[in-house]
């Protein structure tokens, strides 16, 4: 009984959860205070993990485990839906989607989520996603009236069951070689080269590439990113992505850790693929959803490509990547949340138009965020790739390196062809004018993040140095 | 530890900007307030920056002036220094700074304060390219540099704007992240990206080929050097007055200095092994682009192409390992950055009066134009290297070292002379002799106050220089002799192990 104070987060999670499900089904248009406080939710989440018992324990017969990785994926995971909660307020209301569900169905990804980064064992990381997809599946198509919004949930609801269904069966192929479902028992049993646990492995890397979106199992993205609404999409864009990435790494690094020369190649035929796609192809896009969705894919790559070195240096730029990604991406769906003209939000790239005549400001935030998405010093988002690249040459992998930084060359085309737009162009009509602090106030905080990491560029460096899964 | 002087004059343009971003007002030519508080902020940072050369010690190769903190934990700081070869392009980018934030007054009609705030924030990458001393914050200010220019060539730009613009940033980018892998590569073969350390353990020969190439690849897009030329006239044709100004007089020389300070200081042995390379393009670069520029009747393409011909020149210089080369390669740079920032100048004021930038369009100017006449005549004579001017020094102190190393090499590119005589020659006849036929060119009235200022000092500076280049031979002596020593002990070793 002495684990469960280990369980602290999870639990409490869980009964607010169920207590705001209960509100909301009593309580007439109960909308505005289930989000308010499922926002409150999420705040006294951050709290409990910072005061929580930060011992580095395996706990419920091993199958838990409480260290420094799941409490750093634990934060980025809460900090971000707290920001995404923020910014996608309006919209919501907005477009009509405001259901009491809708923040219960997100704090209940966010469970299913810490679950995850937390698990130890291959039942319990099963319980983890299944619970995280179930939830995403309803938020893709959140906004039921819409054909697009239910295609995008179909979508990703008939893939995603695929894939889970796949990494089952990997689940499965391990245990029966291994006779274990424990991370540490695999690895142990996994010594001698056994080919039923790389089928298994292989089996697991496909299911966990889909959620992350890596090339080739990709294909879901644009279409469900493009179909659901943005406030959805940009929480798919940003939260499932840390919590995809940690057990992506927790995987590699735990139970697979004897098998490096399995995977290392596989991950970086992904890590090369994704990043050649999310560059190449998102340059003839038109619409700045599906564009984010490329770029989201070209993210992944090189956050995988940290990965795909083996050391703990190379998991680190991981964690630091994915961190500084998720500020970037939580700043360009802000502005992407303020494209609304006429009562209508719109998503085609070339209604941001002259934007930087209209709204100097924003433009100038979003122009901030994109340079740092495409990688150029001395924004943040130049040090993210910087740290991956000094992972990467250590281990003299220069055709990942080379490749890698060719395409951000690549890749910086399409980001600049949204500034031009934004700064080149005649102008629109401007969009609605709305001074909102939920929106205006992550973009400002993003882009004094970005500009100001140069600053002191090892913050994140130092935090994550102490982080280690072994 | 002394007061930071060279964060200072690197850092003081951001802080103008911030300053500048407050200002009230209209954001056009109307708003005085923005273009007092640059011009006051560039002409202080001119003022530190002279300071900073009367108290450098020009006896020393050692760098001077260096700050470190602690920047990256555990393995990069952040370290400033300079030596005589940095000095003197600190001073050129904040001579010409102020320059160009005058020529906006005339040139620059919309969006004023934004202008001025990316050619404050442009200053301060460009300082800081020169004073870094670590290969990490070299690369981290040779890079932003391009945020900045893209948005002066977008947003203020001509007709192909948008073409030129995106050619510059994905060209130069390209170019750079080699040198990106190459900087890390460093990191891990010798521990550090501080440049004074790098100097004395140095780096293994078998790895020197590959990473120089990696730099080259940078440095050449930058320079630039046949055949990565050709994003410059197109960025140039477009880019507004003070835009082409930044560009040639300062951006192009950071592709010389690192050829100077990282291709040969880190990787004498490469360079020697690629010297024939670097000749044959320079080569090639002063002949086709003289040839190219004999064929314009665009007066700023003219311009462009006589910048990479000149360029060619001081890459020549560089390559030749021998003091007059040196020297005369960073004079000519040096040189370059006055002349070619004053001929676009002058070609500015013709445009912002008639809108026209063909050379067609003019001629006759001498007979209403007399001052303007006299001062396009200097930097004219100064493009083709009239003695007396500072564009003679450099060029003839490369031709010296080029004739010592290959005499085939100093005879082809004197061919080059000759032909940057004649286009700038006929470029100079048809637009200020002959007739005044067009019937637009009329009304137009000579150089007014600010021009006159901004031209004035430039032509004084180009005749003082020319005329006693000792200033600048001086400063930049005993760091190219330790250059050149440094060169010839690494080259020496490896004679001795083969």
């Amino acid at each position: 009984m002495t684990d469960i104070k280990f369980l602290i987060p999870e639990i409490f999670l869980s009964i607010s959860i169920f207590s705001l499900l209960i509100i909301g089904v009593f309580l007439k248009n109960s909308f505005e205070i289930i989000y308010k406080s499922s926002m409150f939710v999420i705040f006294s989440l951050l709290l409990i993990i910072f005061t929580s018992n930060n011992d580095i324990v395996k706990f419920f017969n091993a199958s838990f485990s409480n260290d420094n990785f799941s409490l750093y994926s634990k934060i980025l995971i809460s900090v971000s839906t707290l920001f995404i909660l923020l910014i996608t307020k309006k919209y919501i209301i907005d477009i009509k989607t405001n259901k009491f569900e809708y923040p219960v169905l997100i704090l209940l990804s966010v469970l299913g989520m810490f679950i995850m980064v937390s698990s130890n064992d291959l039942i319990v990381f099963y319980l983890g996603l299944e619970l995280q997809s179930l939830s995403l599946y309803v938020l893709a198509s959140i906004d039921r009236d819409n054909l697009r919004s239910t295609e995008a949930g179909i979508k990703y609801f008939v893939l995603s069951a695929l894939s889970s269904g796949l990494l089952l069966y990997g689940c499965s192929l391990i245990y029966g070689f291994t006779g274990s479902t424990n991370f540490e028992q695999i690895a142990i049993a996994s010594t001698d080269f056994n080919l039923g646990i790389i089928f298994g492995m292989v089996f697991i890397l496909v299911g966990l590439a889909f959620k992350i979106s890596a090339v080739p199992f990709h294909m879901w993205t644009p279409d469900v990113y493009q179909g659901a609404p943005t406030s959805v999409t940009s929480f798919f864009s940003v939260v499932p992505k840390i919590a995809g990435i940690a057990i992506f790494i927790k995987f590699m690094y735990l139970p697979f850790r004897e098998i490096l020369g399995e995977w290392q190649y596989i991950l970086v035929f992904m890590s090369i693929a994704s990043m050649i796609l999310g560059a190449v192809a998102a340059i003839g896009q038109t619409n700045i959803k599906r564009l984010m969705a490329y770029s989201s894919i070209g993210h992944i790559g090189y956050a995988i490509a940290g990965v795909s070195v083996g050391t703990e240096n190379g998991f680190q730029s991981t964690l630091v990547y994915i961190s500084i990604y998720v500020v970037m991406n939580i700043g360009a769906f802000a502005c992407i949340l303020l494209m609304k003209r006429g009562g209508k939000y719109v998503e085609e790239l070339n209604e941001l138009s002259g934007l930087s005549k209209n709204h100097p400001l924003v433009s100038l935030g979003l122009m901030i965020i994109l340079f740092s998405l495409a990688g150029i010093p001395p924004l943040a988002g130049f040090f993210a790739k910087f740290y991956i690249f000094m992972a990467v040459i250590e281990n003299e992998m220069y055709t990942l390196a080379i490749i890698g930084l060719v395409t951000t060359v690549v890749s910086a085309f399409y980001y600049i062809r949204i500034i031009k737009i934004m700064y080149f162009d005649e102008p629109k009509k401007p969009f609605e004018k709305f001074t909102d602090y939920r929106i205006h106030g992550p973009i400002a905080l993003s882009c004094i993040l970005l500009v100001s990491f140069f600053l002191y560029p090892s913050i994140l460096n130092e935090i994550v140095s102490s982080i280690s899964i072994f | 530890m002394n007061f930071p002087i060279l964060s200072s004059i690197t850092f003081l343009p951001l802080i103008g900007a911030l300053f500048v971003f407050l200002t009230r007002g209209e954001n056009d030519e109307k708003n005085k307030g923005a273009i007092y508080v640059s011009v006051f902020t560039t002409l202080v940072n001119f003022f530190i920056s002279l300071f900073l050369w009367f108290s450098f010690d020009n006896k020393t190769s050692n760098f001077q002036f260096v700050e470190e903190i602690n920047w990256i934990s555990g393995f990069i700081k952040f370290k400033f220094g300079i030596d005589g070869i940095s000095i003197l392009f600190i001073i050129l980018t904040t001579f010409i700074t102020p320059i160009c934030i005058i020529s906006c007054i005339n040139s620059v009609k919309t969006r004023l304060k934004e202008f001025l705030i990316a050619i404050l924030v442009l200053e301060t990458f460009m300082i800081g390219v020169f004073c870094s001393l670590d290969l990490v914050i070299f690369y981290l200010f040779f890079e932003a540099g391009l945020i900045p220019m893209f948005l002066i060539i977008g947003i203020w730009g001509g007709p192909r704007k948008v073409y030129s613009a995106f050619k510059f940033f994905l060209f130069t980018l390209l170019g750079s992240v080699l040198m990106l892998v190459a900087i890390i590569t460093i990191y891990w073969i010798t521990g550090t990206t501080d440049v004074t350390k790098i100097l004395q353990t140095g780096i293994p020969p078998e790895f020197q080929y590959l990473l120089w190439l990696a730099f080259f690849s940078s440095f050449a897009v930058k320079m630039p050097m046949w055949p990565v030329h050709t994003w410059l006239p197109d960025a140039h044709v477009e880019a507004p007055t003070p835009g082409s100004v930044i560009l040639a007089a300062i951006l192009l020389k950071m592709g010389g200095y690192g050829f100077l300070r990282f291709s040969v200081g880190l990787f004498p042995i490469a360079s020697e092994y690629f010297t024939p390379l670097i000749f044959a393009l320079s080569i090639i670069a002063i002949i086709y682009t003289s040839l190219v520029a004999l064929m314009q009747d665009d007066m700023k393409k003219l311009i462009a192409y006589s910048s990479i011909a000149h360029m060619g020149f001081v890459t020549l210089g560089i390559f030749t390992f021998n003091k007059q080369g040196i020297e005369g390669s960073i004079i000519q740079m040096f040189s370059h950055g006055l002349i070619s920032a004053a001929l676009f100048l002058s070609i500015g004021v013709l445009y912002d009066r008639t809108h026209s930038r063909m050379i067609k369009s003019y001629g006759g100017l001498v007979h209403i134009l007399p001052k303007y006449s006299f001062l396009f005549m200097v930097f004219a004579l100064g493009t083709l290297g009239l003695p007396g001017t500072s564009g003679f020094v450099g060029e003839f102190l490369v031709l010296i070292g080029a004739f010592k190393v290959n005499f085939l090499v100093a005879i082809l590119a004197s061919i080059g002379v000759i032909l940057a005589a004649a286009y700038i020659l006929w470029l100079y006849k048809k637009v200020i002799f002959g007739k005044l036929e067009n019937v637009q060119l009329q009304k137009i009235k000579d150089v007014n106050f600010s021009e006159g200022i901004m031209l004035g000092v430039l032509c004084f500076t180009v005749l003082l220089f020319g005329f006693y280049p000792e200033v600048l031979t001086e400063t930049i002596k005993v760091s190219v002799d330790n250059l050149i020593n440094n060169y010839k002990t690494e080259i020496a070793k490896t004679i001795i192990f083969k």
